[in-house]
């Protein structure tokens, strides 16, 4: 469970990122997060995990302060938490292997894993993820060499290896065509429902938050505007969070599955 | 129409005068130049006379010198070990100045948070640090440690592993600023300390550039170690200044000839490792 | 599952011991040629201590003396860069395919330089000072050549990369090679040019300041006769002007240098 308590960002030039933000997010809830840019999505993501500071309030993971976490103690909760980003962040110089391993980090003495002594049942975690994600032929490639999407599952492995409770998304499918775009959302969204992981997606496509979210939160100008299950979202609900009308290129259309 | 003319015409006029005073500027420092320089010409005229000698000595290399005990194969074997081993130092010890030298480094583990939000202070001074040491030529270094260890060729190690650093950490530090901090940001997380950040998201990205940077410092170090001898720091430059000194023109073709075609071979070696890598 | 993974990794493990083992036996073998001790270096290094700390303070007096071969050293650059640069423009334009399609020319051009590049530059300055004698013209000469190489290289290379439309344009009209190169390829190649000339006299100036310790003039004369005779703060003087120069000249030529390119 995580728990937003009178969240607010402040950033040093004064904008302010979050306003007041008050949020319980479940076990087990595939929560995706809609609004311009520029509204605070990024911001709120990345504050759970601690990528960024807030400025007041506090957040909760399963009743812990993350926000009064330090050193060790803050690696532990970090460890609990994969993160997906819009540009994979994957060392493409090394193989699919190393990167998803790299997820187990948290795990191990950071002795140990300097000396790259990772346990057999590490590879073998590590291994079991990129099957999750069908691309297990690729485990001793150059990350490099794989297509856009393709990455991408690599970094979903590398949260799985992680052994995550919740997995954040930053604009998971920003860089990636439409027909790897959906095939990314189906494996966010199978690992959600067959591991129970608790999912939290930014996303700017508004059919493809309905389609895969069973919860929308609206943000715009830092506040939150819109909380609701995915049948409340109306059109007029994202008309209402963007301020304006839905531009074509809000939607992602439909795309034939190959 | 006529007020663009207008205010074409005193444009030209600042453009004349700004070229006219450029060329009265060149044509004074060439005049200083030219006249200041102290030049003997009977002495030239008279030394013109024993380029035939010079050119056919040169081209008529004393092979046996090559070949010989303590001869030019042995002293480039030891110029080369000494760009090995100098360049080697260098590159190893030039790690800690190309992160301290990084400006989004020190942004990231800022030592004075207050100070570096303002301005990258330890950035600053890392690259000032690697500027001068970069400044010092090699061959006053190699002399200074000579005065130390003695006319050896572990003097010249010493100068080319200290000399070195500048130019290898500025491109190590170069090499740093430009990688992708993506995979850090990953790796933090993960949960991950800073050690394996450092250890997972940086050094498999900037380790291939920071060979290559070494082995191109190298290729420079070859030519660089080639000369040390003539103060007296080991290697194939002190033959070099014997021959040289004594007009012996045979041995400085052949001595000219292995210290090309050695330096070619380098340079395609290292040409070659270095394309493979990055 | 642990079979795969060692059937998988074991290349890349042969292949990274091989090169260790290359690498370390190399290692040893230079360690041992140079008679590497590090004894030496701590038994010297009260005398380096004594060296630096006999620096402090340098000698200002002395710096009127020093002021003229400084100067030497300058034009020493000056002319030699100029020199360079001008000899500089013919083998750039017959080193560029896109001046000199005829791929034997640019060829037989490209060997010359690289073999220009190959002699190190105090190894030219020794040959000339043993040709013309100590003092600055021996000095010009192998600046001259030396930067000759530096920007013949850097040249031809952006030449090729100029905007090819203008070349088109030219050959169209039916210019003949000299039209060609003084309408399409001078303009958009000048200020790179000019770049690159500064360029190699920043590097001309530090090189022609330790010229003088292989005889070849400029103030790197005074700096070897300042050492041998053990004068230490008028070499401290030597070595803080040599660095305040080389500082200035490489600052404010890399200023222009940016508004160039």
């Amino acid at each position: 469970m995580i728990e937003f308590k009178k969240v607010r960002k402040v950033y040093p030039n004064g904008t302010v990122g979050l306003d007041n933000i008050n949020l319980t997010i479940h076990p087990g809830e595939f929560v995706i997060i809609v609004g311009l840019s520029g509204a605070g999505k990024s911001t709120l993501l990345r504050s759970i995990n601690r990528l960024h500071e807030i400025s007041e309030g506090e957040i909760l993971i399963d009743g812990k302060s993350i926000t009064a976490a330090k050193g060790a103690g803050l690696r532990r909760m970090r460890r609990d938490i994969g993160m997906i980003f819009q540009n994979f962040n994957l060392v493409k110089r090394v193989s699919v292997l190393r990167n998803v391993l790299s997820g187990r980090v948290g795990y191990h003495s950071t002795l140990r894993t300097l000396l790259g002594l990772w346990p057999k049942k590490d590879v073998e975690i590590a291994l079991e993820a990129l099957s999750r994600v069908n691309i297990r032929e690729k485990a001793y490639a150059r990350a490099d060499e794989l297509s856009g999407g393709q990455q991408q599952r690599v970094s979903i492995a590398r949260a799985l290896a992680q052994e995550a409770k919740i997995i954040l998304a930053d604009e998971p499918v920003a860089s990636l065509d439409p027909l790897t775009t959906r095939q990314v959302m189906d494996d966010l969204k199978r690992i959600n429902q067959e591991l129970g992981i608790t999912t939290i997606v930014n996303l700017h496509f508004l059919d493809l938050a309905r389609e895969y979210g069973t919860r929308i939160i609206g943000l715009r100008a830092g506040k939150l505007v819109f909380d609701g299950p995915v049948e409340e979202a109306t059109d007029d609900v994202f008309s209402e969070i963007y301020g304006r009308k839905i531009k074509k290129d809000e939607l992602l259309g439909d795309v034939e599955e190959a | 129409m006529s007020q663009t003319q207008q205010a074409a015409a005193p444009k030209k006029m600042g453009r004349m005068i700004k070229t006219a005073l450029w060329l009265i500027f060149f044509a004074a420092l060439y005049i200083w130049s030219f006249t200041g320089l102290e030049v003997e010409w009977k002495k030239i005229m008279e030394s013109l006379k024993i380029v035939n000698k010079m050119l056919a000595g040169i081209f008529t290399p004393e092979w046996g010198f090559i070949w010989e005990d303590e001869g030019v194969l042995d002293n480039m074997l030891v110029t080369l070990e000494i760009a090995l081993l100098g360049t080697t130092i260098a590159a190893i010890l030039a790690v800690p100045f190309g992160f301290l030298a990084a400006n989004n480094m020190s942004k990231r583990y800022p030592i004075l948070p207050f100070v570096e939000a303002r301005f990258p202070v330890i950035s600053w001074i890392g690259k000032r640090i690697l500027n001068v040491i970069r400044t010092m030529p090699e061959l006053i270094v190699a002399i200074i440690f000579i005065v130390g260890v003695g006319p050896t060729a572990f003097a010249g190690v010493l100068a080319i592993g200290l000399h070195s650093i500048g130019l290898i950490g500025k491109l190590y530090s170069e090499a740093i600023e430009n990688m992708d901090e993506g995979p850090m940001e990953a790796i933090t997380a993960c949960g991950g300390s800073r050690l394996q950040v450092l250890w997972f998201a940086v050094v498999p990205q900037v380790l291939p550039e920071f060979f290559s940077f070494a082995l191109y410092k190298f290729e420079i170090n070859v030519r660089a170690a080639s000369i040390l001898g003539m103060v007296g720091a080991g290697g194939i430059g002190t033959p070099l200044l014997f021959a040289l000194k004594g007009h012996d023109w045979h041995r400085v073709g052949a001595i000219l000839l292995v210290v090309i075609i050695v330096v070619f071979l380098i340079d395609m070696l290292s040409g070659a490792i270095r394309k493979r890598l990055v | 599952m642990a079979a795969e993974t060692k059937q998988i990794k074991t290349p890349s493990k042969l292949r990274f011991t091989i090169i260790f083992l290359v690498m370390a036996v190399l290692y040893v073998f230079s360690w041992r040629g140079v008679e590497a001790d590090i004894g030496s270096l701590i038994e010297g290094w009260p005398y380096i201590r004594d060296l630096i700390t006999g620096m402090w303070p340098p000698n200002w007096k002395y710096f009127e003396r020093i002021l003229d071969p400084m100067l030497e050293t300058l034009r020493i650059a000056i002319i030699a860069t100029t020199f360079g640069a001008i000899l500089s423009i013919p083998f750039t334009l017959l080193a560029s395919r896109n001046v000199f399609p005829n791929t034997w020319v640019t060829n037989s051009a490209r060997s010359f330089l690289n073999f220009v590049r190959t002699i190190p530059d105090l190894l030219l300055a020794g040959i000339f000072v043993a040709l013309l004698g100590i003092g600055p013209v021996a000095g010009v000469a192998a600046m001259t050549v030396f930067t000759f190489g530096i920007i013949t290289k850097l040249a031809y290379e952006s030449v090729e990369t100029i905007d090819p439309g203008p070349l088109e344009s030219m050959t169209a009209v039916g210019a003949n090679k000299w039209q060609f190169i003084a309408f399409a390829v001078v303009p958009q190649a000048l200020p790179a040019f000019v770049a690159y000339v500064l360029y190699a006299f920043e590097i001309c100036v530090r090189a022609a300041a330790i010229l003088g310790l292989v005889g070849a003039g400029g103030i790197g004369i005074m700096l070897s006769e300042t050492l041998e005779t053990f004068q230490y703060q008028k070499m401290a003087t030597i070595v803080l002007f040599t660095l305040v120069i080389v500082i200035v000249i490489d600052s404010i030529s890399s200023r222009i240098r940016e508004k160039l390119l």
